[in-house]
């Protein structure tokens, strides 16, 4: 239903049912017009042949009460004539002969009453009459059946032109619709590369005076706005991390210098060795936090083709030592999928999620990793056989430092960051990311991708 | 082996001079780029510790103006990490890069490496004769007993190795083994090499009479 939704729809629908109002009533107000014309000129026709029966009639010789209508040879041709149409009379004398009519008169002609409308229509028989004295009545008729037919014509005529020309006033429109809303989509496509895409390009201004002139320019300057605010936010971070990295350096460096010396005591080593611990806790979290902040500044992930099997191997294959160094065996079942995604975020996803099953798992578990197409979703499934994580942490866990044991902060060089840049990065990709678990038996975490990227 | 660090932290600066001497290199520094950029074209080193974000030169740029008539390996330094960077350091022609904070051994694992290959050598392990030279572990063995060396003796000896074949020069000695700021008796190189002598064998290094020294 999107298309009936669309501008371009309605813009056409509208127009269409404005031209049509408009055709009918322009063509309803000529047939009115034709037709009252028609008759019009039919009645004058009928009543200008009234008079010549008034005229006609003439006392009784003899009988002075008695009337009788004689129509001279003359006044008789304008009757009965095929030519014009037959036009036939009916007399009624109230002293005389009740009913004369012509030849060609019906005789099913019924006498009008004094007060009706001079002219009435009978059927296809038009006909006028004539009160001349009290229970007189003269009337004269014609045949229409050929005026209506013609009126009928012109009807058709009407409806025809009147279509032709709503076909070719809708597909014009149709025309002009397009083309009109032609530059709205080249906006909007161009807008919605930038959007996901470079942030330095701008949409170029067909016609900069234009109404869409200045939409372009209010969507190139809102483009701009994001770039500054992008550009501000990876300068921020770029400072920070230099900020924040240098005084690091300095420490690890010189306590590192420290545990090399052969001459400690017990107390300098453990002094030391405690600043080293919180240094590198310290470097991880930094690290976890700059990561953090370019993916909430919402730069869009560097998209590329690459293949998925191959990154999820890599990345695992860096961590297999820490899953020896834990005795947990990792199996992974990896084909060949082509993936459009930022490859090194997508690593860290990896790296996340299965460091995590491995931290999480018990001596002796196991960690299975899949990867696939289904339903149109690239999917990246990571199994643990840990201890499942507790339903009232269920819903935390991809919350930013929240640990579900509250007694193992920093324990294990965890920063309680993991899952949430997980998160980030998925969300940054247009992806979904979810935990399934069970008490005692694990967990799986399932990340989809959309499937874009695929070629066919 | 002598080294250039330049970095402009001068904390940072002194843990790093104090850890690669202990290694037993031969460290100069510089505090800033145009001082760095002095130092890296008057001086042939071994390798360089640049800094990116220095005052009055930044690394790229020094990187950049060495490369137009030095090769020697540059090892870049940056508290940045976006990818972008690294790959501008890596095409401006940065031999490797490290990012702060570092690992102390590490660092020490990168320089040795790049050191090598500054040399033309892909192999960790050089091996004269009898004597095995292990340049990644700083381990020398010789008939596959463990010979104990100082470190400077480890370094004349790694840098003679590293110029198999080649006669190094007493001079260039001088200049790889000591830094600026050292005073240097000059009977010390015949010191360590009849140190190196009497534990890898009387004809291990041999002495070109008015030219210098040679491993064959």
């Amino acid at each position: 239903m999107k298309f009936f939704r669309s501008i371009r729809w309605r813009l056409q629908l509208w127009y269409g049912v404005l031209l049509l109002a408009v055709l009918s009533g322009f063509g309803i107000t000529a047939y009115r017009l034709e037709t009252s014309r028609q008759m019009r000129q039919i009645d004058e026709e009928l009543q200008r042949r009234l008079p010549v029966l008034v005229k006609s009639q003439h006392p009784v010789p003899g009988n002075r009460e008695r009337r009788e209508l004689t129509v001279s040879a003359k006044d008789a041709a304008i009757f009965d004539r095929e030519a014009d149409g037959q036009f036939y009379y009916v007399v009624w004398l109230r002293h005389g002969e009740p009913v004369t009519r012509s030849a060609s008169a019906p005789l099913d002609v019924q006498q009008p009453r004094p007060g009706d409308p001079p002219n009435r229509l009978r059927g296809t028989m038009r006909e006028s009459f004539l009160f001349p004295g009290p229970g007189d009545c003269v009337l004269v008729g014609r045949e229409i059946a050929h005026d209506l037919a013609g009126l009928r014509q012109l009807a058709g005529w009407l409806a025809g032109v009147g279509a032709a020309v709503l076909l070719l006033g809708v597909t014009g429109g149709a025309w002009l619709v397009t083309r009109a809303l032609r530059p709205i989509r080249d906006i909007s496509n161009a807008a919605g590369k930038i959007s996901t895409g470079d942030l330095t390009q701008r949409i170029s201004p067909g016609n900069s005076d234009s109404e869409l002139g200045q939409l372009v320019g209010v969507l190139n300057s809102t483009f701009a706005r994001l770039d500054a605010a992008f550009t501000q936010q990876a300068r921020f971070t770029a400072d920070a991390a230099h900020e924040l990295r240098t005084p690091l350096a300095v420490i690890l460096t010189h306590t590192q210098n420290g545990l090399s010396s052969k001459c400690l005591n017990e107390e300098h080593h453990e002094a030391f060795a405690a600043s080293q611990r919180a240094v590198q806790r310290m470097r991880r979290l930094i690290e976890s936090l700059l990561t953090l902040a370019r993916l909430d500044a919402g730069q869009p992930p560097a998209y590329a083709l690459c293949n998925l099997g191959r990154t999820v191997h890599d990345s695992i294959d860096l961590l297999r030592p820490l899953a020896k160094e834990r005795e947990i065996s990792i199996d992974a079942d990896l084909p060949s999928v082509p993936c459009r995604c930022d490859a090194e975020q997508i690593a860290q996803v990896v790296t996340n999620l299965v460091s995590n099953a491995i931290s999480y798992n018990q001596p002796g578990g196991s960690v299975n990793v899949n990867i696939g197409v289904e339903s149109g979703a690239i999917f990246l499934a990571v199994r643990d056989t840990g201890h499942g994580i507790e339903s009232e942490d269920l819903p935390h866990v991809f919350e930013r430092f929240y640990r579900a044991d509250k007694a193992r902060s920093g324990a294990a060089g965890r920063t309680g960051l993991g899952l949430a840049i997980t998160k980030a990065i998925v969300d940054g990709h247009g992806g979904t990311i979810e935990v399934a678990t069970q008490a005692g038996r694990g967990s799986v975490f399932t990340v989809r991708l959309p499937d874009e990227g695929r070629p066919g | 082996m002598r080294l250039l660090v330049v970095e402009d932290e001068p904390d940072l600066l002194a843990g790093l001079v104090r850890a690669l001497r202990k290694q037993g290199y031969a460290v100069d520094t510089a505090s800033d780029g145009e001082e760095g950029l002095y130092k890296a074209t008057s001086t042939d080193y071994d390798a360089i510790v640049l800094d990116v974000m220095l005052p009055l030169l930044d690394g790229w740029e020094i990187l950049a103006r060495l490369r137009e008539s030095k090769a020697t390996p540059v090892l870049m330094l940056t508290a940045r990490d976006r990818t972008a960077d690294r790959v501008r350091g890596l095409d401006t022609g940065a031999d490797d890069y490290l990012v702060k904070p570092f690992d102390i051994p590490e660092l020490f694992a990168r320089l040795r490496a790049i050191i090598r290959r500054g040399a033309n050598l892909s192999r960790a392990v050089v091996e004269v004769g009898e004597v095995r030279i292990d340049t990644a572990a700083r381990t020398v063995t010789r008939s596959g007993e463990p010979v104990t060396l100082t470190a400077r003796e480890y370094v004349m000896l790694e840098y003679l190795a590293l110029h198999q074949g080649e006669v190094v020069t007493r001079t260039a000695l001088y200049e790889h083994l000591f830094d600026e700021n050292e005073e240097t008796l000059s009977n010390i190189l015949d010191v360590h090499v009849f140190n190196l002598r009497k534990k890898l064998g009387q004809d291990f290094i041999l002495t070109r009479r008015g030219h210098g020294y040679c491993i064959e």
